[in-house]
């Protein structure tokens, strides 16, 4: 198996996700597209811990696991939040700070 | 390269048909989750996405990090992402306006992007090929990385378990209604 296999797939994954990021309106679906990064990126941690044979980068990919879980969580509870005092997720009309 | 040079090298081709299989899968999926209308049909394409990254995993020797994403992303996260659908969302169905108005955009950046990764991994990368664990090495691989969390990487385990606590506490002083 070759590296670049993985890294192309990977790198593949990241740009979706970047797309999605920029293209979607709802917070839920930009909230879906990082998790598509943030995979891509775990992807290319255990491609390498295999290029170097050892398990430095499984423990990494578990550690972006796990702040990936607390992120989903936070984000979430911000969507609701935000729900909740405007009825609405759509992220161009969140214009309050707006200089 | 051709098929009798990829043949008589030492790459596994039953392990690439494999790779392939599921990547076109996972490829497909994730288009479906940035390009669908519809929001639950997008939250149940991103579980095709994390699966087949969890198979990919299996294919890279990392059972323990597969078995992690697994119960982490499709027993965990997906229910959170499902409950904030549910919540947020009065109609169930395709929705006319999920995406920007200046969505077209993002096209030629992640394009642009994508030209730039696959140059600079093919550059480094090319014809570095992954040499199989033996089977000792993938027997030793979870205590291996149990001796990584409590050796080297203490620390940051620790932190780590303040930052989830602090984002539960976070998420249930957000998400509670006063």
């Amino acid at each position: 198996m070759y590296a670049v296999n993985f890294l192309l797939l990977s790198a593949a994954l990241f740009c979706i996700g970047v797309f999605g990021v920029i293209a979607r309106r709802n917070a839920v679906m930009v909230l879906m597209s990082i998790e598509l990064i943030l995979n891509s990126v775990n992807l290319n941690l255990v491609a390498f811990a295999l290029m170097n044979n050892d398990v430095d980068g499984h423990i990494f990919a578990l550690f972006v696991i796990a702040v990936a879980a607390a992120e989903v969580g936070v984000g979430l509870a911000m969507v609701l939040m935000i729900y909740r005092n405007r009825r609405s997720i759509a992220l161009d009309e969140l214009s309050e700070m707006k200089g | 390269m051709s098929l009798l040079a990829v043949l008589a090298s030492d790459v596994n081709v039953a392990q690439n048909v494999g790779f392939y299989v599921i990547a076109a899968i996972m490829l497909f999926a994730a288009f479906s989750v940035v390009s669908t209308s519809d929001v639950v049909h997008a939250a149940l394409w991103l579980v095709v996405v994390l699966g087949g990254v969890a198979a990919q995993y299996i294919l890279a020797a990392a059972e323990f990090v597969a078995v992690s994403q697994v119960m982490v992303y499709i027993g965990a996260v997906m229910v959170l992402f499902l409950f904030g659908i549910m919540l947020t969302r009065s109609m169930i169905g395709s929705d006319t306006d999920v995406n920007n108005k200046g969505w077209g955009i993002g096209i030629p950046v992640a394009l642009l992007m994508f030209g730039v990764l696959a140059y600079s991994v093919i550059d480094a990368f090319d014809n570095t090929v992954l040499v199989d664990r033996s089977e000792v090495q993938i027997a030793s691989t979870t205590t291996a990385i149990s001796d990584g969390y409590l050796g080297d990487y203490l620390v940051p385990l620790i932190a780590l378990s303040f930052v989830l606590l602090a984002a539960a506490v976070g998420a249930i002083v957000l998400a509670r209604k006063d």
